[in-house]
Parts: structure tokens; sequence; C-alpha cells
């Protein structure tokens, strides 16, 4: 049990990363990704809510009538987001105005109802709450990897500090734009998918 | 029809399960949020009176703002004022502007120097442009464009501008934003309309 729970947890690193390999949730790792501290945030809430909504389908799995299966799997993944979104609003004022309708598009996110459909409805809880623990984290190392490089290009600091880099130091407009995460994340697919050797068949 | 049955009873559960988590979520979070929000319009009205607030946390803006700025209904129209430390008279006015973007209503404060013509400052507080572009309207290098710019003539509203990037500049206009043609468009809309409909009060104050 111990290597098969790893084995969840750890996998949506990197062999099954779905940024990277699967390429679900590309919209909000462009848009939430200017700087480190928004995209550790997104992380955190898309991590809460895909555990979450994981482990409250994979309990009702056996009940759930397949009729309306979609259905309540959206309503207990969109209840998820907007509690998020609210803890968000009441705690971390600023940064979910930075999010603004990014945390109400995790409903969307494909990652989550992904897991829900392919994971959760045969899976009992505890590995549904690893496979969605796994996979928000997933999601979020690559999200932080890009924030990381677009704050180090285009501002010259690593989570709001200050990196000596000289009087001369020009920020890069290009990587703060759309287009600019583009080109890293794909820069990181290329990267991630040369050293484990994947192929898209 | 038994599985008719237990579909509808199992949505009625979800559902109501649901919504009691959500109303109790809101119910419970509501003073928290509003604190934030009366915060944040706050800290506006500061930054739209030219002040640096980049350095400064929650309870100093707090203070500054308690300390300096005053709120005023008089013409029917709210109208904040700025007074220095030490001093009776206002030096700067603010009020409120909002207008149509391309996607979304734009809100934010305008400020005055004390000869009601010239804009001491300018901040965006709530949009939802789209980001990169639109939204650079709240991006300091948009928003100090205006201070020192006239909004007024001998106590009348110009035609304030907010022309195309590389377009010579005068008095009365700023460089709009590459890509973001309409929203730059919207932001002119509003300044003429909200300085229009200001322009008799400032006159009433002028004269006295």
């Amino acid at each position: 049990m111990a290597s098969a729970a790893k084995k969840l947890l750890m996998d949506p690193f990197s062999d099954n990363n779905p940024i990277t390999i699967q390429v679900l949730g590309i919209c909000s790792a462009l848009a939430v990704t200017v700087k480190v501290d928004t995209a550790i945030v997104m992380t955190l809430a898309l991590t809460a809510v895909v555990s979450l909504s994981n482990f409250v389908i994979s309990l009702m799995r056996n009940v759930i009538p397949s009729g309306i299966r979609m259905i309540v799997e959206m309503a207990v993944i969109a209840t998820l987001v907007i509690i998020a979104d609210q803890l968000l609003r009441a705690f971390l004022f600023d940064i979910s105005k930075q999010l603004s309708v990014f945390v109400g598009l995790i409903i969307t996110n494909c990652i989550v109802m992904g897991r829900a459909e392919a994971f959760a409805l045969q899976n009992p809880p505890k590995a549904s709450l690893l496979d969605g623990l796994g996979n928000g984290l997933g999601y979020g190392i690559v999200l932080i990897a890009v924030a990381s490089i677009r704050e180090i290009l285009g501002f010259g600091k690593w989570l709001g500090f200050q990196l000596p880099l000289g009087d001369n130091f020009m920020g890069n407009g290009l990587v703060l734009l759309a287009p600019g995460a583009f080109i890293i994340l794909g820069l990181l697919i290329w990267g991630q998918r040369t050293l484990t050797k994947y192929v898209e068949d | 029809m038994r599985e008719d049955t237990r579909t509808i009873v199992f949505a009625a559960v979800v559902c109501v399960t649901c919504s009691l988590l959500l109303s109790g979520t809101a119910a419970g979070l509501k003073s928290r949020q509003e604190a934030n929000q009366a915060f944040d319009v706050k800290r506006n009205i500061v930054k739209a009176f030219g002040i640096d607030i980049s350095a400064m946390d929650r309870p100093g803006i707090e203070d500054t703002y308690a300390a300096h700025v005053a709120e005023d209904m008089d013409g029917g129209l709210p109208i904040f004022t700025w007074t220095e430390d030490g001093s009776e008279e206002p030096s700067k006015y603010a009020f409120p502007i909002s207008g149509k973007g391309l996607w979304s209503m734009l809100y934010g404060y305008l400020s005055l120097e004390a000869d009601l013509e010239t804009i001491a400052g300018i901040s965006f507080y709530k949009h939802g442009e789209t980001p990169g572009l639109g939204a650079e309207i709240e991006k300091p290098w948009f928003l100090s464009q205006f201070a020192g710019k006239k909004l007024y003539e001998d106590g009348e509203a110009v035609d304030f501008l907010v022309v195309k990037p590389g377009t010579p500049l005068t008095d009365t206009s700023v460089d709009g934003i590459s890509g973001a043609t309409l929203t730059g468009k919207g932001v002119q809309a509003l300044l003429q309309k909200d300085a229009a409909a200001y322009a008799e009060y400032f006159k009433s104050i002028k004269g006295n």
C-alpha cells in the first residue's frame, strides 16, 4: 500500500503531470503565473478543491445515480470552489483580487473534473484523496516554475524580493504577457518530455 | 419508477447540502469581506490623491485616511477632500469615476489640485478588463501620466483624450494602451462624462 500510495502522490509530479503531459489547465497556467505569490495561492486553492472533490465524489461513488452523475460532480466541485473563493476574499483579499475570475474558473479546470471522472469514481476515498493531492501539487509545481521564470525575468524579483541583478537590469515585458507564458510553458514541456522520453502517440 | 425517485431524492439531498454549506460560508465570512472592501476603497482614495502607498501597510493607510481625508455630500455628489497637517482648507479634491470599458464597468477615483483644474492623481480599483491589455489601466505607468494634466479649463470640462501611443501629447491627453484601444476609449468617455457632471459643483466651490 505504501508504494501504491506513493505512486498516486508522486506520479503527477513528472510521469503523469497534468500540465506538461496531459496538457490540462493551460488557461490558468498562463493567467496566474505573472508572480510567484499568486501561483502559490492558486496551487493551494486548486489542490484543496481537487483533493476534497475527489474524496467526496469517491465517498458517493456507489450511490450516485448514473443519470445525474456528472451534474452531481459539478455541484460538489462548484460548492468547493465557491467556498475557496469566499475564504480567499475574506483572508487574502489582495491576492484574491489579482486572481480575480481564475479562482471561480477552477470549476471549469479540466484537471478537477478529469480526476473525478477518471479516478474518484472507481477508487476508494483514501486513494482518491492522494490522487487529488498529487495532481493539484503536480499542477502547482509547473505553475510555480513558470511563475518563477516570469517574475525573475520580468521584474528581477522572486516572491516579491528584489534579486541582486545590478542597476542595469531591465525587466523583459514579453514574459509578463500571455504569449511569454506560452513560450516558457512550451520550453518546459519540451525539456520535461526530453528528460522522461515521453512520446505522444 | 423507483430508480427515478431515488435520483430525485439524491439530487435534492446534494442540492440542500451544498446550499447549506454555501450560505453558511457566505454568512460567516461576510463581515470580514465587507471590511476588506471598505478598506480597499479607502486605499484607492488615498492612492488617487497621488500618495505613494506601495510601502504602506494596512494600519498606515487607515491612519493616513483618517488624518487627511474627509467625505462630503454637499452638492448632492460624493466628494472627498484632502487636508494637509495643520491646514484648515482642503488642498485636493477627489471624486469617484465610473464607466464602461471593453468588457466591464471601470470604477475609480480622480483627484484635483486646489486650483480645481489640474489632476493630482487617479486610481482604478475595480474592473474586468483583459489581463495584460486593458487591465494595464491600474498599472503605475498608465496612471502616473495623469498627474499635472488639465481636466478643467476656466471651470469648464475639457475634452480629455486617451490617444494612440506615439501621438504628440498635450495638456489634456495621455497615451493609451497598445492592444487595448477600446478600454482607453472607455477611460476617455468616463473622464469626460464625470468631469462634466462635477463641473457645476467645482464652479460653486471656486465661487466662494
